[in-house]
């Protein structure tokens, strides 16, 4: 595990915003629609076409900023940052360079596997922009040309700039898991990776202790990855492919430029990319179609005010209020706010948080993870599964008793009583299961004699025979009630 | 001269302008004078006066998030030098070396 240098990770991730319409045009911004069949002349950059900002995508951004404890400047603009590429139509991308609308936050991230130490992730900037079309190329058909389709043209995208501040593979891969998470939670993007509702780019280098001090290898931006497994895997490999490159050619930052790498899924390696000619060269200016905006302090308290109770806070929460593990409370906050809420209504139906946690872990993940459906689909209430493991806890049902009834529940939408009812599981109660004790211990007398001699495990038997009788028994129960009997009985 | 020829040669590649030796000379030095004429500017005394972003003093202008008809996609598509049934073509984009 003691690798002879330290990695040195920055991620900046592209989410694309929940609005209906595009950044600066009234287009759709649907996904998977015919090529070319939501656009205008604003999205395509005709000449004379003014843009107009859309104010949710404005809200939107300003809230997910606010909730990664950015600090939010009162005055913000747009500029046009230029560049040729057939997937942008206009010559240049609406973005923000100088005077962003917002900067300097952090998210934390921890691991509840205890693989890192909590930290704070740095946040540069947070900043929006358009997004540009789709080039399409066939190379198997061999076909001389690409495709160019301009749906996505003008979509909004937040841009999240992370400090290099992540030190392995594993940290970026919880850095993205947690602002996932956050901006599921905030409800600002869908997050769909498949769909590039998300997308990451990572700049990695290595320092590395030499007798001669610490030095750099030259900063590499990686690119391509789907998933952020994928994101893990590139940059495990790149890290290992820089220490490599530096022992063969001693190669250190600022010896040759920044180069680009692609992530190639299949083959898990990381190849060169040709760089944009001048690609660093954008030449930024303000864009004179768009005016400024200027941020008042009640804007922010408003979008402070409609954050609700963000995953760190939950985490906390749940661990405290119902004595959960870090890890348990890990596994129900990371299932989103339905679940979290799904959750505190079985415990408080149950009035114990440890076993609601292990049902919904145990039981209903399972199910809905079987049927690829989400809690709101699941077919059991908050309060009839509470009201299920409430029989469990007071001894009424086994476990494995409950679990058949939990999937009577679950086919039938009775309640925890009447499926109970349904499958013929009469409660026991006190005096009945006395009077069974009574029964089994007058029909074994040499049972009773050996635990009277001492030998307490014999009364495994009788348990076994009560639940012949009776499959609702509840083993404890028997055994108590059988020694206290014999007890009497000396 | 305010701009070289080198400065001049780096812009036309950066917007994709293939000039010859004397265009190129042509445009360093008329892009020199507009340059130098624009230098006149820093003769007005700004002691004192804020930076501005726009020319219009004006500030949040939206629209709200609402989807309006797009166009046609006979009509997007019917300026294009090449194109499909669906697309636009263009020469080539690969990413790779
Ligand atoms: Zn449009």
């Amino acid at each position: 595990m003691n690798k002879p240098y330290t990695t040195i990770i920055g991620l900046e991730v592209h989410v694309q915003l929940a609005t209906r319409s595009k950044l600066f045009c009234s287009c759709s911004t649907r996904f998977g629609s015919p090529p070319n069949t939501q656009t205008c002349p604003v999205c395509i950059g005709m000449p004379g076409t003014l843009p107009v900002m859309n104010r949710k995508a404005f809200e939107l951004s300003l809230k997910t900023a606010v909730a990664l404890n950015c600090e939010i400047p009162r005055f913000t603009k747009w500029d046009r940052k230029q560049y040729y590429y057939p997937d942008l139509p206009k010559g240049y991308q609406i973005s923000q360079f100088d005077l962003p609308l917002s900067q300097n936050g952090y998210l934390p991230i921890s691991d509840s596997k205890n693989q890192f130490e909590p930290k704070r992730i740095g946040i540069i900037r947070a900043h929006l922009e358009e997004d540009a079309g789709k080039s399409m190329h066939d190379e198997a058909a061999g076909v001389a040309d690409s495709r160019i389709d301009l749906n996505r043209c003008g979509t909004p995208l937040l841009e999240i700039v992370s400090e290099p501040d992540m030190r392995s593979p594993a940290e970026a891969k919880a850095y993205l898991t947690e602002l996932k998470l956050l901006l599921n939670y905030l409800e600002v993007s869908d997050c769909n990776m498949q769909e590039g509702s998300l997308r990451v780019d990572a700049n990695i280098n290595l320092h590395i202790d030499t007798p001669e001090g610490k030095i750099a290898t030259p900063i590499v931006e990686v690119k391509n990855m789907n998933s952020f497994r994928a994101v893990e895997r590139a940059l495990e490999y790149e890290a290992k492919r820089q220490y490599e490159v530096w022992q063969e050619t001693g190669r250190k930052l600022g010896d040759v430029p920044k180069s680009t790498h692609g992530w190639d899924e299949q083959a898990q390696v990381t190849r060169e990319q040709r760089s944009k000619e001048e690609s660093s060269d954008y030449r930024y200016f303000p864009d004179p179609d768009l005016v400024p905006v200027a941020t008042t302090d009640e804007q922010i308290e408003r979008a402070r005010a409609s954050l609700g109770e963000l995953p760190a806070a939950l985490r906390t929460r749940l661990e405290q209020t119902y004595n959960i593990t870090p890890y348990d409370s890990d596994v129900l906050v990371n299932q989103g706010r339905d679940m979290v809420e799904y959750y505190i209504e079985v415990a408080d139906a149950c009035g114990d948080g440890k076993p609601a946690s292990n049902w919904i872990q145990q039981d209903v993940l399972r199910t809905l993870g079987e049927r690829q459906i989400g809690i709101a689909q699941y077919g059991v209430s908050a309060k009839a599964l509470g009201e299920l493991i409430g029989l469990v806890k007071a001894g009424k049902l086994t476990t494995s008793r409950g679990r058949e009834v939990l999937a009577e529940m679950l086919a039938s939408g009775k309640s925890a009583e009447e499926a109970m009812k349904g499958m013929g599981i009469e409660h026991l109660d006190e005096s009945a299961l006395e009077d069974l004790c009574r029964e089994l211990l007058n029909a074994n007398p040499r049972i009773v004699a050996e635990v009277k001699e001492g030998k307490q495990k014999a009364i495994g038997a009788l348990i076994g025979q009560a639940k012949k009788k009776n499959p609702n028994v509840n083993p404890a129960r028997v055994r108590e009630i059988c020694l206290e009997l014999i007890e009497k009985e000396n | 001269m305010p701009i070289s020829r080198e400065q001049v040669e780096k812009v036309s590649l950066l917007g994709r302008l293939l000039f010859s030796d004397n265009e190129l000379d042509k445009m360093t030095c008329q892009l020199s004078d507009i340059l130098e004429y624009m230098d006149l500017l820093a003769e007005v005394d700004t002691e004192g006066v804020e930076p501005m972003a726009h020319a219009l003093d004006i500030s949040d202008v939206f629209r709200d998030d609402e989807v309006r008809p797009s166009l046609d996609r006979e009509a997007a598509l019917a300026g294009a030098p090449h194109r499909d049934d669906e697309c636009y073509l263009v020469p080539a984009v690969l990413g790779e070396l």
